[in-house]
């Protein structure tokens, strides 16, 4: 039970994939500008990297060495065509406003990461608990950015005005440039001079 | 015309890096000094610019609704886009496999110099992204598809020697110690990503 209790909360916080282990940055800023999609990004790639982690996991004696990557892309890709699918039935509109994004999940570095870090040499329960810790690591950072994207730039959440109408009369105005992709940078930016801050161990030293 | 308005669209405004984030991963490992990062991105750039083009073959003459009616007419009905992300990265990790057996052997140094990166281009969000782009926006013919692919790996050059000068630089700076290394790569990337939406609204 210890073990379950690691495997979950630990990437959460201080082996978080994006802040820390710094993957997975790639595919997914763009979908921070409002938190809707980046809930759904979020989930899915959790459910990506659990279930490719499982597979994954469950070939890893199977597969020779030289044709991993090539075994491992065809896997994670095959559970993104899944993911896609559904997410078109379900929620097309979200699914319009990803985009491209969801495929990219394939080439998110966080889901090749864990596999080839973890579930190439683990057994299958544990590398799927893995793959949802770090999936839920993941998600956070993408809602913390999210969350202040949107209110900031839009005044909404979820698509709900939370900035008072009155404010508005009073000539505050939304902060358009955090619409704009570049602030998805400085705010993980800022999340992780916190954290590093906080964590002073985690700080990088001075040879770089 | 359309080919130079393609390519300058793909280089400055629709940049991978500044306007998509693609290619994040690499990008902020790799750039600690010129030399590796201008290595890296030529390598992506002629990734690009090899798989765009067949990536766009393939989507026209085997994917999209009703491409395999060139086969036979009793075909024409089929629709396999859903098979798209399979094939392009089947398509995009033989490419570099190939690629990466080519540097090995006629260039030992900048392979040892790229490393582990060399097969991770083949994960390179960039990549893929370059690719589901290019079937999105249904491009007429393949040079255009070509011109995009380079494009944007040429941009994508220029993001990662940009970030690595500027970190060469700034290796003596006092930063405080929590932003160190990836936080301020971070907040210099968005920067530059708002200088570069300067170039929004070009039209030629």
């Amino acid at each position: 039970m210890g073990n379950f209790k690691k495997l979950i909360i630990e990437p959460l916080r201080k082996a978080n994939p994006i802040t820390i282990l710094v993957l997975g940055i790639c595919s997914c800023l763009a979908v921070t500008a409002k938190l809707k999609p980046a809930i759904v990004m979020g989930i899915s790639v959790m459910v990506v990297t659990a279930f490719s982690n499982l597979i994954i996991s469950l070939l890893r004696k199977g597969i020779p060495s030289r044709i991993r990557i090539i075994v491992q892309l065809v896997v994670v890709a095959a559970l993104v065509i899944l993911v896609d699918q559904f997410l078109k039935a379900f929620v097309y509109d979200v699914s319009k406003q990803l985009s491209v994004f969801v495929g990219l999940i394939i080439t998110n570095c966080i889901v090749m990461g864990r596999l080839e870090a973890y579930a190439m040499s683990h057994k299958p329960w544990e590398s799927f608990l893995d793959g949802i810790g770090n999936g839920l690591g993941y998600s956070l950072i993408l809602i913390i950015v999210a969350f202040f994207r949107e209110l900031l730039g839009s005044g909404t959440l979820l698509g709900y005005q939370v900035i008072p109408q009155s404010f508005y009369e009073l000539g505050y105005r939304n902060n358009g440039l955090m619409i704009l992709p570049p602030m998805a940078l400085i705010i993980v930016g800022v999340i992780i001079w916190i954290q590093r801050t906080r964590h002073p161990e985690l700080q990088e030293n001075n040879k770089k | 015309m359309e080919l130079f308005n393609i390519f300058i669209k793909s280089v400055f405004i629709d940049n991978m890096i500044f306007a998509y984030f693609l290619g994040m991963c690499s990008y902020l490992a790799v750039s600690k000094t010129v030399k590796t990062s201008a290595g890296l991105g030529i390598a992506v750039t002629f990734v690009l610019l090899i798989t765009v083009p067949i990536n766009y073959l393939i989507n026209k003459y085997l994917l999209s609704p009703g491409a395999l009616a060139w086969i036979s007419p009793k075909l024409a009905t089929v629709d396999l886009s859903f098979l798209s992300f399979i094939l392009f990265i089947a398509i995009i990790a033989s490419i570099v496999q190939i690629l990466e057996m080519v540097i090995e052997k006629f260039s030992p140094a900048l392979y040892s110099a790229l490393g582990i990166f060399l097969p991770l281009i083949a994960v390179n969000c960039a990549i893929l992204g370059c690719s589901l782009f290019m079937q999105e926006r249904g491009f007429n013919n393949v040079a255009e598809a070509a011109v995009y692919g380079l494009g944007s790996g040429l941009g994508w050059l220029l993001a990662i020697v940009g970030i690595a000068a500027i970190r060469e630089k700034i290796r003596y700076s006092h930063i405080p110690k929590g932003l160190q290394g990836i936080g301020i790569s971070f907040l210099i990337t968005g920067l530059m990503g708002i200088a570069f939406m300067a170039f929004l609204g070009i039209k030629i």
